[in-house]
């Protein structure tokens, strides 16, 4: 009986104990690092509860009683200290692992023993969480793809991420853990992927009646074959404008994969600023004159910077919001 | 606004025959079932005219132990509901994969989930743990009710407003889909235009303020009515986490107040709170609502420690191990509590310091808990152990609790958290936290106090029925869930393309099957119960007890004690037991009570009525009933009268009429 | 410890029973300070908001453009002196004088409806020139903020004329000296607010 759900796990793939890319696997290895330090303590109490509650069982006269033993010093030092020591160790543990496995933090290592070499240049992609598809540039093959993401194995990527509407969450449990993408915010996650292989990736934050099928591949391949799958794109691909990104931004389900050949060079920009319709000044810009009214307010002319700029002054609710 | 006559739009806002969900078969039937149900159960209380008594002795009652009881029955009730949803998304999940897309399409799964959450935690745990405060603390310290016992019955009745919006939403309009939380960008007007996310919002106003005040109605209940001699580190343990729960309502309960305020500015005045444009920020939502939303998980499970702390003594034959350092526990967790809100979201990008400090102090947590459990496990060491219903469920409670604090650990070694967070593992681990430590612990007692609220107690057949079902349901229904999460599996979803997850979801759904049998049998349990009720029939102390609830009768007089119990230690009863004590049958005093008011259930009326009308923009129904609201609080105001007496004689006869057995005090003590 | 306790039980029956009727301290002074420590929370919160969102001004006025420093000057002024005065109904009280008590609470009621009429005078003033709290979340904060404040003190103010109305009926019977303890924390409490709010939101608001 017990065998069976050995039988049944060993058939099943958990990729969160055997991912492929480097930083899943450290932080894979951080989890399985903390199951082992707390079985110090938690077996042993498991074990205690079946032989304390068999041993004094009400029916088992032989075990000595005494109805008014409450306290003990001792134990109480044991009971207090023993967890506060697994806990200094695995405190220990988890600061040096958050700040190794930062995701903001570039890559120092390809895998283990195998550090970045000092030239290396990542592989950038921006990436954005629409309703409910995945958009992702290359900004330097100046391509762009929805629901496939590749990158060649054992080279860092440096991820940008944003998102049009919602908050997700961009995960692809065997490449790293995972980081939130919000509207008008940019994320940063730091990643490598050391087999090639055919990942899966979805959002993992609930963002609405799409969200189930808000999954997309991801692909690790050879630098070869890497650059024939920028060669594909590029091939088979439409242009990534305004106006087409307009289209794509609508709220849909279950999108096929498409390529993008051409992309405008300043889209992602404007995604992450919220721009990407002509009319609305873009967030950066917003802050900017907001900065610069603090400024002017204590100098001497107090008038807005804002002046010749008519979209900003009314209050259009509706329309700009979200 | 819907297209018609502008009268009727002013009358009935954006209500319309629309507004009901009358192409959802599921609903349809659901409220055929409901209001058959309703129906007959109306039928009956009339034919039997039990109007009067219902509205006189209960409805309107000032009583703790009165409204102790309503809590239960609530909690048990909405239980049913939020059952009816897990078992639901549980069905669908298995059935949900490649081309077959199950039988609930997103909008009504999402609604289903967020449902689910909201009512388990608000409407079922909420209620039962204020049941128990209720019906316990008071007696426990020896007082003859709460500090205000009229805001207690108002406290119910606005905890009843909230699920009266809840369930109306499943009838009228729809229900919010943004998830327990009711996160922005989804929850906000532009991506949630309908009333779902308002009935959320107006639900949860109405019973948080309940839960406010009853969090402070009972810190000043133990702060100021404690009987004679029983100082802080003389009460009992459920009294104690009864203090700490408390505490923590009040300070972390107006957060939610606020955030949701502000929520509600955002989707009636068009502020930008959490809006994406126009300077909002969602994460300030993520945060407030953590602030609150982590505290409330130890509102729920400090009283339970407490309910388990009461237990284990009774059933070892045993003073508790380590009085003190469980003290300190409690309160070292309700102050940690509040410092680890961040550990929800760590994978927001707040930077690696930020989310160190939060996962230090995650860990912190664990290790008074561990004492706790080491302290329950010193107190069983040396004693004599018996295994009766309530102390069964406590054995699970250990069991199953143990290895939820191990997942949670887990979970809070923050870059491990960047892989599970989300995950059906971070389903399965609260899920294990919170039915093996509430759950459990809310069977626990009413298995354990049934006696004393009702003079007899539970079936025992039934009661291991249950308490085996829940058991082992537990473990086939959440285990395939870590399982899944260590695959990668994330949570919400209503669809699933890779066949190899099916098998583990069938399971879960099995595992769903057998908690349904559990609850089952805990209804039938009750219900057989009360037909066995002259067999099962219990004294004061069907438990060698040991705090002075069991000193009185059960049920307890309406004045609980015809003399205040006089504290000389810990375990004041088994005290009182051991030194011989003889309860007096003369030489009764006339008594001074609260008389019942109607008040509590007017003003909670009136505000679901204002809720209601928030919801649907019926602007002048909601001028009206607000105005009348504060006419009604006013007018109470004016009302000094508001004490009654009970006589000498009465209460000779509650004393010498009440369930008493003599033979069964200092039997195990 | 305990088992020393036990040990040693006393020679003569403890007594376990209070055996006259005993009259429990009444907790509403300290019920009523804990809903305020609740209130701070729910203060708190929006102070919180204010603090993220106080430079949010979405191209927007910014505190400078749209404080009237003066004016809220009077404000502050009339809110501090109200105080004053529900402190000397609270001295009158103590000399069971209850037509000084119902004219010091007259006073302070008329003063703190002139707190409210200004700042509803504000509010719409702002709204009039366009920077309601629909124009950016500074604003917004501004509005929820200041807002709530305001509503606790007409809430006062209800409290007070009802208030007034039961003491000129039963006089200083010990329900009544009660309402009024809690009513003058309820209004010492919103002045605390009101300097927190006039030091945090429009001074350093102006100042930022």
């Amino acid at each position: 009986m017990l065998l069976l759900p050995a039988l049944m796990l060993s058939g099943c793939n958990l990729v969160l104990l055997n991912p492929a890319g480097d930083v899943a696997r450290q932080q894979s290895d951080l989890m399985i690092a903390s199951v082992i330090l707390i079985s110090l303590i938690i077996v042993p109490v498991l074990i205690a509860i079946g032989v304390i509650a068999w041993r004094y069982r009400a029916s088992n006269e032989r075990a000595d009683y005494d109805a008014d033993w409450d306290h003990s010093t001792k134990l109480e030092l044991v009971v207090w200290a023993a967890p506060l020591l697994i806990i200094v160790m695995l405190g220990a543990m988890t600061w040096i692992g958050a700040h190794q496995l930062d995701p903001y933090r570039p890559l120092t290592r390809i895998s283990a023993g195998h550090p970045v070499a000092a030239n290396a240049q990542p592989l950038e992609v921006e990436v954005v969480s629409l309703d409910w598809k995945w958009l992702f540039f290359y900004p330097k093959y100046g391509i762009a793809t929805v629901n496939e993401l590749a990158a060649p194995i054992n080279m860092p990527i440096h991820f940008k991420l944003t998102s049009t509407t919602m908050m997700n969450s961009f995960f692809i449990p065997s490449l790293a853990g995972q980081i939130y993408t919000m509207p008008g915010m940019q994320t940063v996650l730091h990643a490598v992927i050391n087999k090639p292989g055919n990942y899966k990736g979805f959002s993992s934050n609930y963002s609405g009646h799409g969200f189930t099928d808000m999954r997309f591949r991801f692909l690790g391949m050879s630098q070869q074959d890497f650059s024939r799958w920028v060669a594909k794109v590029r091939a088979g691909g439409s242009d990534l404008d305004r106006k087409a990104f307009d289209q794509l931004s609508k709220p849909s389900r279950a999108v096929p994969v498409h390529y993008y050949a051409h992309v405008d060079a300043d889209l992602y920009h404007h995604i992450l600023n919220r721009c990407v319709d002509p009319g609305q000044v873009c967030m950066d810009k917003i802050m900017a004159i907001d900065a610069n009214s603090i400024r002017a307010a204590h100098g001497s002319d107090a008038d807005k910077a804002l002046s010749g700029n008519p979209s900003m002054t009314a209050p259009a609710h509706d329309a700009a919001t979200n | 606004m819907p297209d018609r006559p502008a009268i009727w739009n002013f009358l009935l806002g954006r209500l319309s025959l629309s507004s009901l969900p009358l192409d959802n078969t599921i609903l349809v039937w659901t409220f055929v079932v409901v209001a058959l149900g309703g129906a007959a159960l109306l039928a009956t209380i009339t034919y039997y005219r039990k109007w009067g008594y219902l509205w006189h002795e209960w409805f309107t009652s000032v009583d703790h132990k009165r409204l102790g009881v309503m809590y239960m029955v609530l909690g048990t009730v909405m239980l049913l509901r939020g059952f009816a949803d897990a078992i639901m998304m549980r069905s669908q999940q298995a059935v949900a994969f490649g081309s077959n897309m199950g039988y609930l399409p997103p909008h009504h799964y999402d609604q289903i989930f967020t449902a689910h959450g909201a009512i388990m935690i608000f409407f079922v745990a909420m209620p039962y743990i204020a049941g128990f405060m209720n019906f316990v603390m008071p007696l426990q310290i020896g007082a003859r009710d709460v500090a205000f016992p009229f805001l207690n019955n108002f406290s119910f009745w606005l905890t009843v407003a909230g699920v009266v919006l809840f369930m109306t939403s499943l009838f009228i309009g729809d229900f919010s889909h943004a998830g327990w939380l009711g996160m922005p960008p989804v929850s906000e007007l532009k991506q949630s235009p309908g009333p779902g996310v308002d009935y959320y919002i107006w639900g949860l106003q109405l019973s948080g303020l309940g839960t406010l005040l009853t969090g402070i109605n009972f810190v000043v209940t133990v702060v100021k009515m404690r009987a004679p001699g029983m100082t802080l580190m003389k009460m009992p343990m459920f009294s104690w986490t009864t203090l700490c729960t408390s505490g923590l309502i009040v300070v972390t309960f107006p957060i939610l107040t606020a955030t949701l305020f502000l929520l509600s500015l955002d989707r009636y005045l068009g502020t930008h709170f959490f809006t994406n444009g126009f300077g909002g920020n969602v994460m300030m939502y993520v945060n407030l609502i953590w602030v609150w939303g982590h505290p409330e998980v130890y509102i729920l499970i400090l009283p339970m420690f407490g309910l388990y702390s009461e237990i284990v003594p009774t059933f070892s034959g045993k003073r508790l191990f380590g009085y003190s350092s469980m003290v300190y526990a409690t309160a070292s967790i309700m102050i940690l509590s509040y410092l680890v809100w961040l550990h929800h979201f760590f994978t927001m990008g707040s930077g690696a310091d930020v989310n160190s400090f939060f996962a230090l102090t995650t860990m912190l947590i664990s290790i008074p808990t561990g004492a706790k459990i080491f302290n329950w496990l010193f107190t069983m060491y040396r004693g004599r152990v018996r295994f009766d219903v309530p102390m069964l469920w406590t054995m699970g409670f250990l069991f199953t609790f143990t290895i939820g604090g191990m997942t949670g650990v887990m979970l809070s070694v923050a870059p491990a958290d960047f892989l599970l967070h989300n995950s059906l593992f971070l389903v399965a681990h609260f899920h294990n936290v919170i039915i093996g430590g509430v759950v459990f612990g809310v069977f626990a007692g009413i298995n354990y106090w049934f006696p004393k609220a009702f003079g007899f107690r539970l079936d025992e057949f039934w009661g291991k029925m249950s308490f085996w079902f829940w058991q082992i349901g537990f473990w086939v229904a959440f285990g395939p869930l870590y399982v899944l999460g260590l695959m990668g599996v994330t949570r919400r979803l209503s669809h699933f393309t890779d066949p190899s997850l099916q098998i583990w979801f069938i399971i879960a759904a099995f595992g769903a099957f057998l908690i349904l049998l559990g609850i089952l049998s805990f209804v039938m349990q009750i219900y057989v119960s009360i037909r066995r009720r002259d067999q099962l029939a219990v004294g004061n102390d069907p438990w060698g007890g040991r705090t002075l609830e069991w000193s009185t009768s059960s049920p307890p007089p309406p004045y609980n004690f015809a003399f205040i119990p006089m504290v000389h230690e810990r375990d004041a009863w088994t005290d009182m037991k051991k030194h011989g004590y003889q309860r007096p049958l003369e030489g009764f005093n006339a008594i001074h009570m609260p008389k019942n008011t109607g008040t509590g259930v007017v003003l909670a009326a009136l505000g679901t009525v204002f809720g209601f009308a928030m919801v649907w923009y019926i602007w002048w129904l909601a001028v009206v009933s607000f105005v009348a609201l504060i006419a009604v609080a006013i007018v109470h105001t004016f009302n000094y009268d508001r004490d009654g007496h009970i006589s000498a004689e009465e209460v000779s006869q509650f004393e010498h009429t009440g369930n008493w057995e003599p033979k069964a005090q200092g039997a195990t003590a | 410890m305990n088992t020393v306790a036990i040990d040693t039980a006393p020679a003569e029956p403890r007594k376990f029973l209070c055996l006259e009727e005993a009259h429990p301290h009444n907790g509403t002074l300290l019920g009523f300070w804990l809903y305020l420590m609740s209130d701070c929370f729910i203060f708190a919160s929006l102070f919180a908001c204010n603090a993220v969102l106080g430079t949010s001004y979405a191209g927007g006025p910014t505190g400078h453009d749209v404080f009237d420093l003066p004016g809220l000057a009077v404000n502050t002024a009339l809110l501090l002196i109200s105080s004053v005065t529900f402190g000397f109904a609270m001295l009158e009280m103590a000399r069971q004088r209850k037509r000084a008590v119902l004219v010091w609470l007259a006073v302070s009621g008329l003063l703190a409806a002139a707190f409210v009429g200004l700042e509803i005078h504000e509010f719409v003033t702002m709204i009039a020139a366009g920077a309601g709290p629909d124009r950016s979340a500074f604003l917004s904060s501004f509005f929820a903020l200041v807002g709530t404040h305001g509503l606790h003190v007409s809430v006062g103010i209800l409290w007070l004329i009802v208030l007034m109305f039961q003491l000129g009926k039963h006089g200083f019977t010990e329900a009544n000296r009660r309402r009024l303890f809690c009513l003058s924390m309820f209004w010492h409490f919103l002045d605390l607010v009101w300097i927190g709010v006039f030091s945090y939101v429009y001074l350093v608001g102006v100042l930022r």
